[in-house]
């Protein structure tokens, strides 16, 4: 009996989670810049995905009010402006370059300049220390006679 | 000077390790809401209690309110229904609920049996006034002043530790500079 009810269950699936969400377009122009909103916008619940990927409910409604705000004939920059007035630059997965979002948009040029000066600053350091290995002026010349006369017996025939 | 700087590796460490700390206290997902200090947004909405009727943002204006955006089917809602209605009770706060993508049915059910601390509920079917707010789910509280403009924002059931800490101070400041 238990293993008839365990073969059975193999063949119970449980019902399928996901929702398919179709969206009819007016027109192509208009599916394509869906598919960029909903890949610019970020899910405010599920802070790691954008609206497309998301399962959260406001991500849900968020795609259907850009649907709606596309057909109403807003413009790009209406649309994001509309997400900003009521998430932030947050939903934003590519932020304006102004204001406080500045510091995100230079931080990694100038960590950069930073990173180059210091190596450039340690290579240098390096090579003049190497230049200079020995330092002592007497032990500079007694070094420098032993080359010479390494290579005056080296050039006898 | 040279001795010196043997101790910067401990001092970008302890830098670091500062911002760490801060970082384990932050809630990465409280987000600083994008109402702050503007006016409620405009809405004309179903009234939940009497059906035909609808209420807009005459509802909230007049002395400092709480705007508690709730739903049956939100388990944190169950678990901040007393504590909503022991400010409504106790501590005299008049608050305003937004029924959030709800059934409206189950809603009434729900108050008539845990009780209703709200003055008015406005039906917000199909969660458009929730993205006017900015809201990512239920429950949400704002803070909203004598004339309608938001003042404090906070994501997740209220309970006495967060009105003691982040609420109350200010509502009492609104409710002394509306007097």
């Amino acid at each position: 009996m238990g293993r008839l009810l365990c073969a059975l269950l193999l063949f119970w699936s449980m019902a399928a989670q996901a929702v398919i969400e179709t969206y009819q377009f007016d027109s192509p122009e208009l599916r394509d810049r869906y598919n960029v909103f909903v890949k610019e916008l970020r899910c405010p619940k599920c802070q790691n995905q954008n609206l497309e990927d998301s399962n959260a409910g406001v991500a849900a409604d968020l795609r259907r009010e850009v649907h709606r705000l596309l057909h109403e004939g807003y413009s790009d920059d209406e649309i994001y402006d509309y997400m900003v007035a009521r998430y932030g630059e947050f939903v934003l997965y590519r932020p304006k370059a102004s204001g406080i979002t500045l510091y995100l948009w230079l931080a990694p040029a100038v960590l950069l300049v930073l990173a180059v000066g210091t190596v450039a600053v340690i290579v240098r350091r390096s090579s003049r220390q190497s230049d200079d290995l020995v330092t002592d002026s007497q032990a500079k010349e007694r070094l420098q006679r032993v080359l010479d006369s390494a290579q005056e017996e080296s050039e006898k025939p | 000077m040279g001795r010196l700087k043997l101790f910067l590796p401990l001092l970008v460490f302890a830098v670091l390790a500062g911002f760490f700390i801060k970082g384990l206290g932050l809630d990465p997902r409280a987000l600083p809401s994008a109402l702050l200090e503007k006016p409620l947004p405009e809405f004309t909405l179903p009234n939940l209690d009497a059906p035909g009727q609808t209420l807009d943002n005459e509802a909230v204006l007049g002395a400092p309110t709480l705007v508690n955006v709730w739903a049956t089917w939100c388990p944190s809602c169950a678990v901040e229904h007393n504590f909503l209605n022991y400010l409504r009770e106790r501590e005299g706060v008049t608050i305003i609920g937004v029924n959030y993508k709800d059934n409206v049915d189950k809603a009434r059910v729900w108050l008539s049996e845990k009780g209703n601390p709200y003055r008015y509920n406005v039906v917000d079917l199909d969660g458009r006034f929730g993205i006017d707010l900015g809201i990512t789910g239920a429950p949400e509280t704002y803070l909203v002043d004598a004339e309608g403009v938001v003042q404090m924002r906070y994501q997740g059931p209220l309970d006495r530790h967060v009105w003691e800490q982040k609420f109350k101070p200010r509502y009492l400041e609104l409710l002394m500079g509306g007097e």
